[in-house]
């Protein structure tokens, strides 16, 4: 039983997912509950594993070439895995039946419901996973989940190309990860983490081949965390349904690479270059989103900010060398923010889809449990003691503190900044007046949207307690500067916050217009410029360059030589089967004549 | 047993052309070629390098020339691969107006010398029995073809025509290599002479730039790929998922049997040329393709492109690359039939494979999207399906050649180049993708008239069998490896 248990965890959603889209595809109801009875069965067995201490499963071999190379599917099951198997599974569980009331009328209800459950079978697979290459595997599937999930409503023109920039900017990220992959594999003779770490001295026989090595991995999870430079996908992402936004786009996949980062963690430890790159792109993503996600106006473009910048945080602390902090904060950021996307999505459906925030408002007296559940989520993005975010983003501050000072300055300005875009938030869209036609007659959802954002906001509160959260993980030690950083985190928390209200209470319209900060600083712009003046361009020069010399020039002239050879051209007119024959049976009587007579 | 595999189309063909109702006397032929391959593969033992079920005729024994049959896990795959797609092709091939007997005739005839030149043992038949397929084909965009088919028919045939007389060249020569006591056109007795060192190194060279570039050309080879989009897009729907799928593999099935095997020096010497040629199909084409502005002419370069990685397979010269480039060989032909198959289903729907004119076809015919979605994501190497195995394996043999921690050589940069191709694949696959099935369905589409059901089971079948490699990919390196060993060891030394 215990051997088997991680197989179930896996392989129940790909069995749902496959029965609903081979069998009950035109039954939509029976369809999502299959799915969700799959995600269920998957939650209680990762329970059961957490409980148990089975650590060695049935493995089988997906490629042999021993010596040189062994890939074999098999599962790491320690703590990080058990923990992370939990959470992956429990707000997958929440979001499947949250998904039951806000996609209860969709069209395609039984499509979603079958990518729901592919994305939890590659998901839990990388979870799972013990070596590059089934990690690579089920990174890929998840890329296409997200892609198939994000081009949901695929007739609007915006989602489409929406899911195209997500899985080509993924694709970037992933060559570099399987560069990264074969050359850790050349140098240590191996895929599996275990191995690798073994053999780690190889590897670092070399610095400069450990360092590229590592920064090539970590390029995986730059796209798959949508990291800077390659963060661009991930608001755009947000044309996806809200529940695929917080489950897939917040707590879950986009965590992955972070996740990635963390089993490597031997890998990256390695080279302190790589650590110093990781820092500073975490840092940097952190501080440009949120700067962004101040002068938003999409309700999920503003959250989808939040996480890029929130994601910045846990690449820092992998970057500061703390695989522990990094994990308490995307644990705890999986909650809240599942929360924050789950409360969206309810004000979404009250206001038939709309998500400007300038046309919501006064909505906290509507929509009392979602506000209420809303404001825990907000509390603990913003790190307000004593809520999750609070201790999570304080590990991080107190690493930065020691190890980076100007890292450290850059993530409490982030921290400033998030109190002050969600606190933003708040005030427009759930206080002052009702600036629309759906925000003064809307209600509030129905339970089964409900019931998940209050189970949710339980651990978005609670889950930070050192008590709570040490059972589940090695958290990371009390600094000895705790007391003067949490005093500053806190700080800029509430300055922040009182920023916000004050510049935003009662107001009609945004008072703050910065177009650079509005225009997500040119960078799409840029990349739109960059790829038509580069790929496209190239692309329309070597098409011309293939139809009118290599064709026309080469071909054609060597043709229409035999062509004007004139005699030639009555023998082998087309659809002349005897031309056809004579001009291959010629070769075959060459062939004879040369074997046989010579 | 092997001989019955070949005839069986031959008989079909001949039955139909005398008057049998095509369609189905084809499709009965196609089901007992598919049932008798799974039969085959039920008896293949495949636990030696030998060949199994040998069976020799002599023809001349003074000309030492035998019709011999023999199968091996190599052949084995192409064997499959070739009922496969025959068996898809043929169910997509549908009601034919224009002389519908010749149409099915033709299909079964390019089946038929796939099938005896991956099986046959003696090169005078295994070049033979391509030349067979290859005037079918031609027949088939002469005839049934759109577009402006005599060119591309012209085009394609004096393309290959130059490149099968260049292969027979390089054939004769290798033949003549080996010394007058040893002469054989039997590819088991070539061997045992290529592993006494029977062929000299500068000998082996010549003949080696020959068959590159014989077999080079069957397999549009950069720069020899220009006839293959166009004689694609002309082809009617069965033909392009019969050659692209099936006959293309021809070339690459040659160089993996013969060249590799018997002219291991050759290989060495010629192996940075390849790696730039190569480049060129992933590189180069790749770029081409994101260009087009038509399903079918992208879909023809795709294919070109793709060649490329096969080749990268061919040129790691070790087990894991061969293997990839053998596997690799199998997951296209399955990918590119099911894609040329949905095209012309597209075609016979809209009228038109323009990408400007298309739109929002999901909504209008949903099992289309499904597939061409499904095989979109196999031809871009998503995972679970086979064209990834192949390729992963692929990528860890190329990249190991020759590999060391201090610098990146010229495989190292060849396989950096070519995973570069799997982004540039993403790009145009996933731009068609969106530009036939999604987006705002138009108008014009909306009203056109409801196409006949697309054909379940042959989908279903290609699908599976995709799958089957992509989760299980250890099952078929078993098979090939043993046929690859001896080329990989030789050229290893």
């Amino acid at each position: 039983m215990n051997t088997a248990l991680p197989w179930y965890i896996l392989l129940v959603p790909l069995i749902a997912s496959v029965v609903i889209l081979v069998l009950t595809r035109p039954w939509p109801t029976l369809s999502s509950y299959l799915s969700v009875a799959a995600v269920l069965i998957s939650f209680g067995c990762s329970c059961a594993l957490f409980a148990s201490t089975a650590n060695h499963s049935l493995q089988i071999p997906w490629l042999n070439f021993r010596p040189q190379l062994a890939v074999p599917i098999a599962f790491t099951l320690d703590q990080l895995s058990k923990t992370m198997l939990i959470v992956v599974t429990g707000v997958g569980a929440l979001i499947h039946i949250y998904s039951l009331g806000y996609m209860g009328s969709d069209a395609g209800k039984p499509r979603y419901f079958a990518s729901l459950s592919l994305f939890m079978f590659a998901m839990i697979g990388i979870v799972l996973a013990n070596n590059f290459v089934m990690m690579f595997i089920f990174w890929e599937l998840v890329g296409v989940c997200s892609y198939l999930l994000i081009g949901h409503w695929y007739e609007r023109d915006s989602a489409a190309a929406a899911a195209n920039k997500a899985f080509i900017t993924n694709r970037i990220g992933d060559f570099g990860f399987i560069l990264g992959i074969l050359m850790v594999w050349t140098a240590s003779g191996s895929v599996i983490f275990t191995e690798i770490a073994a053999a780690i001295g190889k590897l670092a026989a070399n610095p400069t081949f450990l360092t590229a090595a590592a920064l090539l991995v970590f390029c995986g999870a730059v796209g798959k965390s949508a990291q800077f430079p390659l963060h661009v996908w991930l608001p755009d992402a947000m044309e996806g349904p809200t529940p695929i936004s917080a489950l897939i786009h917040a707590a879950t996949m986009v965590a992955a690479g972070v996740y990635m980062l963390v089993r490597v963690g031997f890998l990256i430890q390695a080279s302190p270059v790589a650590l110093n790159v990781i820092t500073w792109i975490g840092t940097i993503t952190a501080v440009m989103a949120a700067l962004i996600a101040t002068q938003q106006d999409d309700i999920k473009r503003i959250l989808a900010y939040s996480t890029l910048s929130q994601l910045g945080y846990m690449v820092m602390a992998v970057g500061l060398a703390s695989g522990e902090a990094a994990m308490f904060h995307l644990f705890a950021h999986a909650f809240f923010k599942a929360l924050l996307f789950l409360g969206a999505g309810s004000i979404i459906f009250m206001l038939h889809h709309e998500q400007n925030i300038w046309k919501m408002g006064g909505l906290a007296g509507r929509m009392a449990i979602t506000f209420l559940t809303f404001a825990v989520g907000t509390l603990a993005l913003i790190g307000c003691p004593p809520f999750s975010g609070f201790w999570s983003k304080d590990a991080i501050l107190a690493l930065a503190y020691e190890r980076n000072v100007v890292v450290f300055a850059l993530a409490l300005f982030t921290a400033f900044l998030t109190a002050f875009y969600m606190l933003r938030l708040m005030t427009v869209v759930f206080f002052g007046k009702p600036r629309g036609d759906h925000a003064r007659t809307g209600f509030e959802s129905p339970w089964v949207m409900l019931v998940p954002l209050i189970v949710l906001a339980i651990p978005a509160a609670a889950a930070g307690f050192g008590f709570a959260a040490k059972n589940f993980l090695p958290i990371p030690a009390e600094s000895h500067n705790g007391i003067v950083v949490s005093a500053m985190a806190t700080g800029a928390m509430l300055l922040g916050s009182l920023v916000a209200i004050l510049l935003y209470r009662g107001r009609e319209s945004d008072p703050v217009n910065i177009p650079a900060l509005r225009r997500k600083l040119y960078i799409d712009a840029f990349y739109n410029w960059l790829i038509r003046h580069t790929q496209d361009a190239l692309a329309a020069l070597t098409a011309f360059f293939d139809r009118w010399i290599v064709d026309v020039g080469g071909v054609r002239g060597v043709a229409s030589g035999t062509w004007s050879a004139g005699a030639l051209l009555r023998l082998f007119q087309v659809g002349n089967l005897q031309a056809y024959a004579f001009l291959f049976g010629l070769g075959i009587v060459g062939l004879l004549y040369f074997t046989v007579f010579r | 047993m092997l001989l019955f595999l070949i005839l069986c189309p031959i008989v079909a063909a001949i039955v139909i052309l005398a008057g049998a109702p095509a369609r189905i006397t084809a499709m009965c032929a196609a089901t007992i070629e598919l049932l008798a391959v799974i039969v085959l593969l039920v008896l293949f033992v495949g636990s030696s390098r030998n060949f199994e079920f040998v069976s020799s005729l002599p023809i001349n024994s003074d000309w030492r020339l035998n019709f011999t049959l023999g199968v091996d896990g190599l052949s084995l795959l192409m064997v499959m691969l070739t009922a496969l797609v025959l068996f898809a092709a043929i169910w997509f091939a549908g009601t034919i107006a224009n002389r519908p007997n010749a149409f099915y005739a033709c299909l079964l005839l390019i089946a038929a010398g796939a099938l005896g030149a991956f099986l046959s043992l003696d090169l005078f038949f295994f070049y033979a029995f391509h030349e067979l397929a290859l005037i079918p084909t031609f027949l088939l965009i002469g005839i049934w073809g759109s577009g402006n088919r005599y060119a591309a028919a012209w085009k394609i045939t004096i393309y290959l025509a130059t490149g099968s007389f260049i292969l027979l060249l390089g054939l004769i020569l290798l033949y003549r290599s080996v010394p007058e006591a040893a002469r054989t056109l039997d590819i088991r007795g070539l061997q045992t002479a290529a592993r006494a060192g029977a062929i000299a190194s500068g000998a082996q060279n010549n003949i080696f730039i020959l068959l590159l570039i014989g077999f080079g050309i069957l397999i549009s080879l950069f720069p020899f790929h220009s006839w293959a989009p166009e004689a694609y897009a002309s082809a009617p729907a069965p033909a392009a998922m019969l050659h692209a799928g099936v006959l293309k593999k021809f070339g690459l099935y040659g160089l993996l049997r013969v060249a590799l095997p018997l002219l291991p020096d050759g290989a060495q010497h010629w192996s940075t040329l390849l790696i730039v040629l190569l480049l060129g199909n992933i590189i180069y084409v790749g770029l081409v393709t994101i260009a087009q502005k038509r399903l079918d002419w992208l879909l023809g370069y795709s294919s070109v492109m793709h060649m490329g990685y096969v080749f990268l397979g061919l040129a790691a010269t070790n087990v894991i690359g061969t293997a990839g480039a053998a596997i690799l060989m199998f997951a296209h032909g399955l990918s590119i039939a099911l894609l040329f198959g949905i095209a012309g289903e597209v075609r016979r729907r809209t009228g038109t494979l323009v990408l400007g004119e298309l739109g929002g076809l999901a909504k209008v015919m949903p099992f289309a999207g499904l597939v061409f979605g499904i095989a979109t994501f196999a031809a871009i190497g998503l995972p679970g399906f086979a064209n990834f195995s192949a390729e992963i394996m692929v990528f860890f043999g190329a990249f190991s050649r020759g590999a060391d921690m201090q610098r990146f050589h010229m495989f190292q940069i060849a396989t950096l180049l070519a995973l570069w191709g799997v982004v540039i694949s993403a790009v145009y696959m996933l731009r068609a993708y969106r530009a036939v099935f999604m987006g705002p369905l138009r108008a014009t589409i909306a009203q056109s008239p409801l196409a006949t059901p697309i054909p379940r089971l042959p989908v279903v079948l290609l699908v599976g069998f995709s799958l089957w490699v992509g989760f299980f990919p250890q099952r078929f390196v078993k098979l090939v490896a043993p046929s690859l060993k001896p080329a990989a060891t030789l050229a290893q030394k």
